[in-house]
């Protein structure tokens, strides 16, 4: 049903609409302290991030999932080639891009009521409006009986909640999410995953979600970005067909396990050179 | 919390009353040591025959002083030697091994730069307490998590908010126990260099009862300077608890 609806509501949106983010021939190396060797760690990469669509990463540890997310978030500067933002060179971080890092990034000595209200408070925005957001958020991602706590008081996956609410109430354009339900299991994380998907259709925002959970991925996204063993490249992006209205039912619909069956038989391979070149694995 | 400060107290009156019983036996020689009773009967003397008060005043400024230096220069460096690689290069061996150099032989230095008054004093105790507190700035600033750096530049905040709004609450703990350790690093140089030097304070009274065979007065003053510092202490080692139990995960 909503399926072949969906392609034929998004195809032609895709096809005029400029895409939210675009990297062009990026390449990031790492310079090793002290010496002139470099790791190339990242690309090169070309990218269209389309408008409002559901983008997740999938690849082997170490490959550049977070190098990639640092260029497009602006905090690293590619080392060749171009990204850009709404049309604009990225240089320094764009306003209207909200990042949710692979580690806890809490602020210990906040609340977690006000670690919530700390973006909001920098921009300047009314205390009603301030309080309005956050009752919402905090609800959202289930905090609401530790509003007055302090991180150190919380476990890691409501401490990374937290960081999940303190960026969504900005209400960012572009949504990046390094491995942010890390800390859960399973089961929290479909619920959670449901729950991202809700929010991402109420805001239309562009989502990018680096994941390990192949799972996740294929549930999720609208894309799949399969990467390489480092230097990270994308071998492959599957588009998932799922029609707009998804959520986490879906992995029990046989179209899914399709899926799941495709990115992992691109992702095996590679992963496998990954644990041979880490002198693990296989030989 | 509560059972083990109970403990303490029960540690600290088991020897008190030890030492009692010991003077009260003639164990100890009232030359030596004086019972605790009597150090108690003193100190209330010393208290209220306002003998002291002067030197009491003259110390407890010095040593504020000393604290208000230390703190502020102390955190103004640490800033600053951690801001810049080539200072920290140049300066961290030495901040390594400083408290294995005993500051009190500068002492004559500083008496040619000042003069025997509280500025010789304040400077001996400054040098003796300043370099935990710029330790402890550099120790706070280097521990801050990297991405709670990186979300502050995501909300791109200025490098002044970033400081207040980021570093210097992230650090704060560290901090504190850099202020906490210039506060007792004070207490020490002031009173010791009165000791050593001065013609006032309690440092000297000490000192001056001691070189007179006024055991009474001096253990009296002693006790003073025991409860006075431990006061501080414990206060200071409350709010750093409360900050550290905030810290860790
Ligand atoms: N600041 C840095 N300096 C030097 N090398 C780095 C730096 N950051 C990352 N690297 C290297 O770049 C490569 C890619 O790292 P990155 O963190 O992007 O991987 P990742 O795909 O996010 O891995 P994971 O899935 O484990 O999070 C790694 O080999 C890593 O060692
Ligand atoms: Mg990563």
């Amino acid at each position: 049903m909503t399926v072949l609806a969906m392609a034929s509501r998004d195809a032609p949106k895709a096809a005029i609409e400029p895409p939210a983010a675009s990297l062009r021939g990026v390449t990031r190396h790492y310079r090793f302290p002290g010496g002139a060797k470099t790791l190339h760690a990242l690309g090169p990469i070309d990218l269209d991030l389309r408008q409002g669509e559901f983008f997740s990463v999938v690849g082997p540890s170490g490959c550049g999932k977070s190098t990639l997310l640092d260029v497009l978030a602006g905090l690293n500067p590619p080392s060749e080639g171009t990204a850009s933002f709404e049309g604009k060179p990225i240089a320094g971080v764009p306003d209207g891009i909200g990042v949710v890092f692979q580690e806890d990034a809490s602020f210990p000595w906040l609340t977690v009521e006000a670690n919530v209200a700390f973006g909001l408070k920098r921009a300047g925005i009314g205390q009603a409006e301030i309080d309005r957001r956050v009752d919402y958020a905090v609800g959202f991602m289930g905090l609401r009986d530790f509003r007055q706590s302090y991180p150190a008081q919380l476990s890691g996956g409501m401490r990374q909640r937290v960081c999940i609410a303190r960026t969504l109430v900005l209400q960012p354009r572009l949504i990046l999410l390094d491995e942010p339900f890390g800390a859960l299991d399973q089961q929290t994380r479909l619920i959670m995953g449901d729950e991202l998907l809700r929010l991402w259709r109420e805001t239309r925002a562009t989502v990018l979600l680096i994941t390990h959970s192949l799972d996740e991925a294929a549930m999720l996204a609208d894309r799949v970005g399969v990467m390489s063993a480092r230097p990270g490249l994308f071998i492959d992006i599957i588009e998932t067909g799922w029609p707009s209205d998804r959520d986490s039912r879906i992995v029990a619909d046989p179209r899914f396990g399709e899926m799941t069956g495709r990115i992992w038989e691109k992702l095996r391979t590679e992963t496998m050179k990954h644990m041979q070149t880490q002198g693990a694995g296989p030989r | 919390m509560r059972y083990r400060a109970l403990v303490t107290l029960a540690v600290v009156l088991a020897c008190v009353l030890a030492l009692e019983l010991a003077c009260a036996l003639g164990w100890v020689a009232r030359t030596v040591i004086i019972p605790p009773s009597e150090m108690v009967g003193s100190l209330r003397d010393i208290l209220w025959s306002g003998e002291f008060n002067r030197a009491i005043a003259l110390t407890l400024t010095n040593v504020m002083i000393s604290v208000v230096i230390s703190i502020s220069a102390g955190f103004v460096l640490g800033v600053a030697i951690h801001a810049s690689d080539f200072l920290r290069r140049a300066v961290e061996p030495y901040l390594a091994s400083y408290y294995a150099v005993p500051t009190f032989i500068f002492y004559p230095v500083f008496i040619v730069l000042f003069g025997v008054n509280s500025a010789a004093i304040i400077a001996i105790a400054v040098l003796l307490s300043i370099v935990a507190m710029i330790t402890a700035t550099m120790n706070g600033l280097d521990r801050i998590p990297t991405v709670l750096l990186r979300t502050a530049r995501i909300m791109r905040l200025s490098p002044v908010k970033t400081a207040l709004l980021i570093q210097l609450p992230a650090a704060a703990p560290y901090f504190f126990t850099g202020a906490r350790l210039s506060v007792a690093y004070s207490f020490i140089g002031v009173i010791a260099s009165e000791f050593i030097l001065s013609g006032d304070g309690l440092g000297y009274a000490i000192a001056y009862a001691y070189n007179n065979f006024e055991n009474r007065q001096m253990y009296g003053l002693m006790l003073l300077i025991v409860i006075a510092v431990t006061l501080v202490n414990m206060t200071l080692d409350r709010l750093d608890r409360r900050l550290q139990s905030r810290l860790r995960r």
